[in-house]
């Protein structure tokens, strides 16, 4: 056993990417379940919106030339909703996986993690749901949309998929930033608890 | 006693790694304040085994937490290695408790997804460790408290006793000079009780560590150097080991 640390205080390093990339994402592998509920969020939220995009670019190929200005409202309005829905789905998951892992918070910042470290594994960890619940909830959004279009006889070809991609591109940036941000507040939060409120939070 | 921090040994050591002063911590809760300490003053040299004792609500986890700079004290000072914890930044706080101090809890406290390994090399990845050194000495260290051939269980496959084990092995993984126990035998029985604090005086004697256990586990008497009894938030008594010898005896045949 080497000599016990003495002599001067030091400044704690940070924590390198790979590392907190590493321990978030073993994190969710090991949660699985907890982190597919939390992803479901994102995923659904995303599904719709992409989904009111998809009938925007079938509406455009079946022959509405001119979407008219109710039309036009309409889309505006399911589009904000989808939105709403998903900011709050994927906040309420957030808010969730952070607060019943205060312990773990505080035992980690007993064994020497910066605040940033704890916010770090979060955003790290909401980024990743995020990514991942977006895609799939996009994918899912626009294929099931396209496949009643083409089941009532809408030629699949004559879509504007240059469009269909940006659409889907946007929703998969849009998911992904709402989880990070919504983790952010509960993520500072209780990274700045000190310790010992931090772990006798009893959940 | 100046507050000038003269944490820089030059080869001489100081006596007390431990000192506070004038500790006071007050709970506000509604319209009434609790004193949880009330003007601690303590000293506890380099090397030693010390129990703080006292019945539950005594104040001896708020000590714990104030020794640990887990929480702020209201007033007064607690001096790590004579520098005062009150003038250091997040970044050495922190550094503090990666490096110089080891946490132990009565609920081992591991992180429930990470295995046995992974739980030691955890304070090894925030103080910058390479990844071999790491595996290496988290081997070693879970060898030292018996635990080498459950390197890669899950906390929940693990016992109590083999739990605090690794939580031992955790605190040990930087070198601390201190390790700090709060009711490290509070959750086990009789005998696991027994082995884990078997095992803290074993590391004491051998690595020189400092162990500050906060207990109301009298089994903990016997191995400790000094005990200090705390009642009402406030210092009671100090015994030197000597002093309680025959105390001992009475213990021990309570236990049996």
């Amino acid at each position: 056993m080497r000599q016990p640390t003495s002599g001067r205080i030091q400044r704690q390093i940070n924590l390198p990417f790979n590392q907190a990339f590493r321990i978030s994402l073993r994190n969710i592998t090991i949660r699985i379940g907890r982190a597919l509920i939390t992803g479901a969020g994102t995923l659904l939220g995303i599904a719709f919106l992409m989904s009111v995009f998809t009938q925007s670019v079938t509406l455009k190929a079946s022959g509405a030339h001119a979407l008219d200005d109710s039309m036009i409202a309409r889309q505006q309005w399911l589009v904000a909703m989808s939105l709403l829905a998903s900011a709050v789905g994927i906040t309420n998951s957030m808010l969730m996986s952070v607060t019943e892992r205060f312990r773990e918070i505080g035992t980690m910042k007993c064994l020497g993690a910066l605040d940033n470290f704890v916010v770090k594994l979060f955003l790290i960890e909401s980024g990743l749901l995020g990514i991942m619940g977006s895609l799939a909830g996009a994918v899912i959004g626009m294929f099931l949309v396209l496949s009643v279009y083409a089941l009532r006889g809408g030629a699949l070809g004559g879509l504007d998929y240059a469009m269909l991609f940006q659409y889907l591109a946007i929703c998969i940036g849009l998911g992904t930033a709402l989880s990070i941000l919504a983790a952010l507040p509960p993520a500072i939060r209780a990274a700045k608890l000190p310790p010992a409120s931090a772990l006798r939070t009893e959940i | 006693m100046s507050a000038e921090p003269s944490n820089d040994n030059g080869g001489q050591i100081e006596e007390y790694i431990v000192r506070t002063k004038g500790l006071v911590k007050t709970y506000v809760m509604g319209d009434q304040r609790l004193n949880a300490l009330n003007n601690v003053k303590l000293d506890i040299r380099r090397g030693e085994y010390i129990s703080i004792m006292g019945p539950s609500g005594s104040g001896k986890s708020t000590l714990f937490n104030m020794i640990g700079g887990l929480d702020k004290p209201s007033e007064g000072t607690v001096y790590i290695d004579e520098v005062d914890m009150a003038q250091l930044d997040a970044f050495e706080l922190a550094w503090l408790r990666c490096r110089k101090i080891g946490y132990i809890f009565q609920t081992f406290n591991l992180i429930p997804v990470m295995t046995a390994l992974e739980n030691i090399t955890l304070p090894m990845i925030f103080a910058g460790v390479t990844s071999e050194d790491m595996l290496e000495k988290g081997v070693h260290l879970l060898t030292t408290v018996g635990l080498g051939e459950r390197l890669h269980h899950k906390p929940n496959e693990l016992s109590g006793g083999q739990q605090q084990r690794v939580a031992i092995a955790r605190a040990l993984a930087n070198d601390p000079a201190i390790i700090l126990a709060d009711e490290p035998t509070g959750n086990l029985d009789l005998k696991t009780g027994k082995e884990i604090i078997d095992l803290l005086k074993r590391l004491n004697e051998e690595s020189g560590v400092t162990i500050i256990t906060a207990t109301h586990d009298l089994k903990m008497i016997d191995v400790s150097d000094r005990v200090v009894w705390i009642r009402d938030g406030q210092v009671a008594r100090v015994e030197e080991r000597k002093d309680i010898a025959l105390n001992i005896g009475e213990v021990e045949g309570e236990d049996e």
